[in-house]
């Protein structure tokens, strides 16, 4: 090779350690904040990090928490979360929290230490297969095993963690790969060799959703996470398309937020957990459009019983989401933004006139299952409900009018979240949906505070759930991050409780949690604030606290401890066959042999 | 619904895979992981520089399940190309097998009457044993397998089916 078509950049880039050339290539790829736990094979990039000022590194207290944080993080701002850990017992820590970004389809890159090449394979010092341990729990992953292929694999994990179904991607870096010098070369402008998403939707595919869109009697939009996948701008689509069609929109539980909780063609959540007139108008409707959403078991219901009189339509980036639970009659592949412009236009411009009548005729009978309000709870007496909590705390924060983002634990108080905690725009709700991972709600929440410093961040927990990555209160105090942990202490595993009690002839088996610490004295220790509220009469002050509180905190709201979460299919039923709650007149018990082996 | 039938179908799938380490582990691991069956497998690489190899699955399932496996297998990031030659056309499958016989006196010459009407190779011969060498389709080998057992059948080694579609049209 001549000197004039030697590239410039490569010599002068053998000056770079390959911990230097994997922070450039963080920094190339508008890497900001890194959530990390150091280790000895990693500490040639704790080296690097220590001599720049570039990227800010976070360091929690448990890997798992690294990346459920970087999970709140890119889920807050569209952007791909990144996490670093060490090889062996810091890589397996972070697989629940890479499994969890998989089955949410979260942007992560988390970048794994390893024993260095000549050692693989040897049961060497904290050596563990990250990737063959990772390979299912990541939409790709990668081993460096030579110095050349370090930066151009750094810029591939970034680009596949965030196109097409957005995932997190394992990049394991052996510690001689760390410390060698390394060429470094810019992102390619290139094509990838393989990998290569398709968006932009099929014109066909969209006109003939248009004829059944158009035809419809009774339509009904069900709209998922994909929606906030594809961006903000996708959400203003979906609002201005279901405006302009009149549609009835529900929400999955990932979706929460891509149409405003405010609007009055908006029916609420769906699924098990879902409003009576959502469910209802599901099961009922004739054609349904969904976007970005994965007809997952907890939204369908038994299958056979499943919307079945209707036509569907199914966009969605992952080809491998259409079809798969459900069959459907016009699949259309793409992002959910670029299906939601190219259906608008294609609306517009198609002469068929829609059928008002039978428009203004489905919405009557939607307003009569509305008019069950499934939602009602009665608060009396000496004893917090759970519902009255959420609700109070969302009449507070809106009232407040600042920047408010929600996480989530799993269990009970996730989902009467999901139902009385409204949201007007997307990204502000963070829950572990697919995986429902206890111990979620408090590191995303961490995330999402160090993304969004002024705003106001809170994480509805359960008192089991929130044990379970308590850790990084630690955390939250080195970085004075003013968290608020928002828990709902009903002195249950409420969820399997509820379980026990509908489908196990009330045998509290393991469910109840005891030697509960003291949460006061426990915010306390960890230099945070502790409040504990136990009487309704004194709730909105408690809650007023927390929110004026300049630092973290965690408030102790002692709920009902028997109440159940309703609406509820049960597993195995159908949408027409909810439970409803003791307010509610109606609704069908009683859950199936066939539905016991469901989870 | 009526496109979907539940009736199982076998499906022959040929998928052009970057060629990388790991990259058999992730579609073995996709099929274990999913439930999907793998009734045979082979990879070779196929192009010249050696980067690109090609794997042939013999799967089976529901027209559901057989698009779920394709699609399962497109959104791979090293694959390349995902082709259900079932589905598209008339191809050929073959398979090499080679099969060990022992045996003496007048079973040896049963053996070797029906190597040749099965067109099977003697690729090794002892006093007492044969190594027969035959491709075909897998129906073909397990004919031959078959009528070999009484007569001294002690050991086989196939491939697994390899396939192609008829005609001018190439994969990609
Ligand atoms: C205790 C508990 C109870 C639950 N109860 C309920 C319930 O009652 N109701 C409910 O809805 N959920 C419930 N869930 C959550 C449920 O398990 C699923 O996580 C959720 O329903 C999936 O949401 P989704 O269909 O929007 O898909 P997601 O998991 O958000 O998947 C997104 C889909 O969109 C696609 N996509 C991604 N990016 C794009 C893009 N740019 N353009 C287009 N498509 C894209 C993906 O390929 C995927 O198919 C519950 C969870 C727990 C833990
Ligand atoms: C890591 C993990 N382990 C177990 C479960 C099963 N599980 C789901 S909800 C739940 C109980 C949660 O209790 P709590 O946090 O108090 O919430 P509540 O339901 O009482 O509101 C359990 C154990 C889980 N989702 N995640
Ligand atoms: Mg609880």
């Amino acid at each position: 090779m001549s000197a004039a078509t030697k590239p410039a950049s490569t010599e002068a880039a053998l000056t770079m350690s390959g911990a230097e050339v994997v922070l450039r290539a963080l920094k190339d790829n508008g890497v900001e904040v890194i959530f990390g736990y150091p280790g000895g094979a990693v500490l040639p990039i704790y080296d690097a990090i220590f001599q720049q000022n570039a990227i800010r590194h976070i360091l929690v207290r448990h890997e798992q928490a690294a990346v459920h944080a970087a999970e709140g993080y890119a889920r807050s701002t569209g952007k791909v979360g990144c996490v670093l850990v060490t090889s062996g017992p810091g890589a397996t820590n972070a697989v629940t929290g890479l499994v969890d970004a998989l089955l949410d389809s979260i942007p992560i890159v988390c970048l794994t230490g390893q024993v260095p090449t000549h050692l693989i394979g040897n049961d060497a010092f904290q050596e563990a297969d990250t990737t063959g341990i990772t390979r299912p729990a990541t939409k790709h992953n990668y081993l460096v095993k030579k110095s050349e292929d370090l930066a151009r694999v750094m810029h591939e994990a970034f680009y596949v963690a965030k196109s097409g179904r957005p995932g997190p991607v394992v990049v394991d870096l052996p510690k001689d790969i760390l410390i060698n010098k390394a060429p470094y070369s810019e992102a390619p402008k290139t094509e990838h060799r393989s990998y290569r998403p398709q968006t932009e939707p099929d014109a066909e595919q969209i006109r003939k959703a248009i004829a059944l869109l158009k035809g419809a009697k009774k339509p009904i939009v069900y709209a998922g996470g994909g929606v906030i996948n594809a961006g903000p701008e996708a959400s203003r689509l979906l609002t201005d398309f279901v405006h302009m069609t009149g549609f009835p929109c529900t929400n999955t539980l990932m979706g929460l937020g891509a149409f405003s909780s405010d609007d009055k063609q908006f029916v609420g959540m769906l699924g098990m957990h879902g409003t009576y007139e959502a469910n209802l108008a599901m099961h009922d409707c004739d054609v349904m459009l969904n976007i970005g959403a994965r007809f997952d078991d907890r939204v369908t219901g038994r299958l056979n019983a499943f919307s079945p009189g209707s036509k569907k339509i199914h966009a969605d980036i992952d080809p491998s989401s259409i079809n798969k639970n459900v069959p459907v009659e016009v699949p259309i592949v793409g992002d959910a933004g670029r299906v939601l412009a190219a259906l608008i236009e294609a609306w517009k411009a198609d002469g068929q006139a829609q059928d008002k009548a039978a428009l203004t005729a489905w919405w009557r009978q939607i307003d009569g299952w509305r008019g069950i309000d499934c939602l009602r709870y009665r608060q009396e007496g000496k004893i917090i409900k759970p519902q009255h909590a959420v609700k109070r705390l969302y009449e507070i924060t809106r009232e407040l009018g600042r920047e408010t983002f929600i996480s989530t634990e799993v269990g009970q108080h996730q989902m009467w979240a999901a139902q009385y905690f409204g949201f007007q725009k997307p990204n502000r709700w963070m829950t572990s949906g697919g995986l429902g991972t206890m111990g979620y709600g408090l590191p995303a929440a961490m995330g999402v505070q160090i993304a969004h410093p002024d705003a106001l961040c809170i994480d509805i927990a359960g008192e089991a759930s929130i044990l379970m990555n308590i850790q990084e209160m630690g955390t939250l105090a080195q970085y004075r991050l003013p968290v608020k942990v928002f828990i709902l202490n009903n002195e249950y595993m409420g969820m399997v409780r509820q379980w026990q009690e509908l489908l196990h002839g009330g045998r509290y088996s393991e469910s109840y949690s005891s030697a509960l610490p003291d949460f006061v004295k426990l915010a306390e220790s960890f230099h945070a604030k502790g409040i504990r509220v136990t009487d309704p009469a004194d709730l909105d002050a408690g809650i007023r606290e927390m929110i004026a509180y300049p630092g973290p905190v965690i408030a102790d709201i002692a709920v009902a401890k028997d109440e159940n979460c309703f609406p509820m299919i049960p597993s195995g039923a159908a949408h027409n066959e909810m439970i409803l709650g003791p307010e509610q007149e109606g609704g069908v018990a009683g859950v199936t042999d066939e539905g016991k082996v469901l989870v | 619904m009526s496109e979907f039938a539940n009736a199982p179908r076998a499906a022959t799938i040929a998928v052009l895979v970057e060629n990388e380490p790991g990259i058999l582990a992730r579609v073995v691991g996709l099929f274990s992981g999913r439930g999907y069956n793998i009734d045979s497998l082979t990879v070779a690489p196929v192009d010249e520089t050696g980067r690109i190899s090609r794997i042939t699955i013999v799967t089976s399932g529901t027209e559901m399940v057989i698009e779920q496996i394709k699609a399962q297998l497109d959104r791979l990031v090293p694959v390349h190309k995902v082709s259900d030659l079932t589905l598209e056309g008339p191809h050929l499958t073959r398979e090499l097998a080679l099969i060990k016989v022992v045996g003496k006196g007048e079973l040896r010459m049963e053996a070797l009457r029906l190597a040749d009407a099965f067109r099977a190779r003697v690729v090794d011969a002892t006093v007492e044993s044969f190594v027969f060498e035959m491709t075909g389709n897998a129906d073909k080998i397990d004919a031959f397998c078959a009528l070999m057992r009484p007569i001294g059948l002690v050991e086989v080694s196939r491939t697994g089916a390899v396939a192609i579609a008829r005609g001018p049209r190439g994969i990609n």
